[in-house]
């Protein structure tokens, strides 16, 4: 299925040829869990602080779970950032 | 023991400067900086006075770490009653004017009455002198900045100035120091303006020697440095992507207000993202970032010094514009871009450079514009209004021309110097003003994150972020994650992020100090350089006297529990998109627990009990 992948802030270089404005489409396995696509762009895990499904916080005891992921979601993730 | 105890009192009517001690009973009821001058102005006027009246006054204030070596250590704040609110306005700047003030050898400047002709203060050390600021007047922040730094051959004196916008009545108008720190909200430049006083300079060579136990305060500084960088957020994500790192994560959670608040996405975020401005641009190859900076003392640097393209259409024929200055932060950037629908991020760094050049809050001048926009979309403000210029969401070029000619107080500016609130009052829609008690939002939709609708809806100061920003707990997790979309529990929150903020104002810290230390960091750097025992729980308690203080002089001044409320849009209008979709504030939810917590009364006036509690008149 398709998703899309973004990295931001200092995760951005992460990210694979072909993204474009932090975000690239990807063709992953139905059963792919978010920490296996973490892992897969090397992204460390204590750097995938703010982890967004959709716009959801997915905090990290869930991000093992299989079926998580839906065709056209929008995954996105930021290591510690704030402002204000 | 950290203050100077000394306050410098400048009757403006008389001419006259006068040293006094200061109030050590309420330095240790209040700290310094923001609740200490709150005090001073609470005790010392009535709080119906028209804010733009002599009988007003108007403090600028350190805090006891201001000007030491504690990170972050050079902060100030300007106190008065605003023109925007009629509420307390207590605006923050870093920068370095603060720290210098302070190894001068003050504590506060209290401003009173009005100057018959321009004028400016000059400080050096003990000596302050009022001069003649005439030839100044009508002159930029920028402008001015220069000659009097020319005047005075003193390359390293600090000023704190109006501009233009603060002359002409700009209800938003801020006083900008170091040429692009400010002390942005409330109109608290509105004031100073008011009072014929144009600028502030300062030279301090004395130091800031009284620290009640150096041994310890060096040990509990070197500490706090250490946690400030070692911490991702503080040690490498601020410095280097700055507030703007926001942007792409607000408009992800679906809580970026847009066009004037009505969507809560905006298609262009990332073109005006802080990852943006690290990208080369194709003219020159240079990306709109040139370095990041800190203020006086701080560690942290998540400052922007920026450029604009040379080519684009607002500066191409401008090059006094062809330079490196204060670049876009968050707040500012999302009022200039996504809540007026625009995607250009030169044009938003020019708007910016604008605001700082002259004075004006660029929160509410963003906010004001995008409320604009919408009654020129409805019909209500025509061609005829803004001399044909395009008043339409999305327009670079209207964007520019309004910073140009609100800067100004020119034409369909003065209008835009209104403000929301009276702009769309002006115009037959006030439902259209994206306000709390007449001050704009900032960039967090209280939809999609509903403790930011409590915070915004009871700030003392109006709507406001750094009153109470639980955006950290909500959508960074810091000090810990709880769900944006839940309103289950905020009550406290917002109380507890309301308590320490006024605290860490008060203390001489930047707010942005808490995303990496708590309040068991803060409080020993305070111990050890005041005298008493200043410990987490009494930090705290400051904090919640402030808050109560503050609240009662806008009771008295005439607001009531009525005006902690929201604009109906946000009440009604359920957000168009993301995980808040459909949703609005849940404000009435939250509301009665935390006047409860508060220990306040259903109608959201302060208690008997709360009141003695808190030292607070009856």
């Amino acid at each position: 299925m398709k998703i899309t992948f973004k990295l931001y802030a200092t995760l951005t270089d992460l990210l694979p040829s072909g993204a474009s404005a932090n975000a690239v489409d990807i063709d992953i396995p139905d059963d792919t869990t978010l920490n296996q696509l973490i892992d897969q762009y090397k992204v460390p895990r204590e750097l995938a602080h703010l982890v967004l499904l959709n716009g959801v916080f997915i905090c990290t005891e869930d991000r093992d779970q299989s079926g998580a992921l839906k065709p056209g979601d929008v995954l996105a993730i930021w290591p510690p950032v704030a402002g204000g | 023991m950290a203050w100077t105890q000394k306050v410098l009192r400048v009757n403006l009517t008389e001419g006259t400067c006068t040293e006094e001690p200061l109030n050590m009973q309420w330095a240790n009821d209040y700290l310094g900086q923001r609740g200490l001058a709150s005090k001073y102005l609470i005790e010392e006027i009535d709080p119906t006075v028209d804010a733009l009246s002599p009988d007003n006054k108007l403090i600028m204030a350190t805090g006891p770490l201001t000007g030491t070596s504690a990170s972050t250590g050079g902060r100030y704040s300007v106190i008065c009653k605003s023109p925007l609110t009629n509420a307390i306005a207590c605006s923050n700047s870093g920068g370095f004017i603060g720290a210098e003030m302070k190894m001068a050898g003050w504590d506060m400047v209290i401003f009173e009455g009005k100057a018959a002709t321009p004028v400016y203060l000059h400080i050096v050390d003990g000596d302050a002198h009022l001069h003649p600021a005439d030839d100044l007047w009508g002159k930029s922040v920028w402008e001015a900045d220069k000659e009097l730094h020319a005047k005075h051959q003193d390359p390293q004196m600090r000023i704190a100035c109006i501009g233009r916008s603060a002359e002409e009545g700009c209800l938003y108008a801020a006083v900008v120091n170091d040429l692009h720190r400010a002390a942005g909200r409330s109109g608290v430049g509105t004031v100073m303006a008011s009072k014929n006083l144009k600028a502030v300079c300062v030279r301090g060579t004395l130091g800031v020697g009284n620290i009640a136990d150096p041994a310890k305060f060096a040990e509990t500084v070197k500490a706090g440095k250490k946690v400030l960088a070692d911490n991702a957020v503080t040690g490498q994500g601020l410095p280097t992507y700055g507030t703007q790192v926001l942007m792409n994560v607000i408009n992800e959670v679906g809580a970026l207000p847009t066009r004037n608040m009505s969507e809560t996405r905006f298609e262009g975020a990332a073109d005006v993202s802080g990852e943006k401005m690290h990208e080369p641009r194709k003219s020159d190859g240079k990306p709109n970032l040139t370095t990041n900076g800190a203020c006086f003392s701080c560690t942290i640097a998540c400052g922007r010094i920026s450029t604009i393209d040379r080519t684009h259409f607002s500066v191409k024929d401008k090059p006094e514009y062809w330079i490196n200055s204060g670049g876009l932060e968050y707040e500012a950037a999302w009022a200039l871009g996504p809540d007026t629908g625009i995607d250009d991020i030169d044009a938003l760094t020019y708007a910016n450079f604008l605001c700082n050049e002259d004075g004006m809050d660029p929160i509410s001048f963003g906010s004001t514009l995008a409320a604009a926009m919408e009654l020129y979309k409805i019909g209500a403000i025509n061609d005829s209004h803004t001399g044909g210029v395009k008043l339409e969401f999305g327009s670079a070029e209207a964007l520019c021309w309004a910073a140009e000619v609100t800067a100004k107080g020119e034409g369909f500016g003065r209008d835009l110097g209104l403000g929301s609130k009276r702009l769309c009052e002006k115009y037959g829609h006030p439902d259209l003003a994206m306000v709390v008690k007449g001050q704009e939002f900032p960039a967090y939709d209280p939809r999609g994150i509903q403790g930011m609708g409590l915070a915004y809806a009871t700030s003392n100061r109006g709507a406001c972020h750094l009153r109470g920003y639980t955006v950290a707990s909500e959508i960074l997790g810091i000090p810990e994650k709880t769900d944006p979309l839940e309103s289950a529990g905020k009550p406290a929150l917002v109380k507890a992020f309301q308590d320490a903020t006024a605290a860490v104002d008060s203390a001489g810290l930047c707010v942005f100090t808490t995303f990496a230390w708590t309040m068991d960091d803060i409080a020993p750097q305070v111990d050890a350089a005041c005298n008493g025992d200043w410990s987490t729980e009494r930090m705290m308690e400051v904090g919640e006297r402030i808050w109560n203080m503050e609240r009662d002089f806008n009771m008295r001044a005439g607001l009531v529990g009525a005006d902690d409320t929201l604009p109906k849009r946000l009440l009604t209008e359920g957000a168009n998109v993301g995980p808040a979709e459909g949703r609005v504030s849940e404000l009435d939810t939250m509301l009665p627990e935390y006047y409860q917590l508060r220990g306040w009364a259903p109608d959201g006036t302060i208690t008997a009990e709360t009141k003695e509690r808190f030292g607070i008149s009856a």
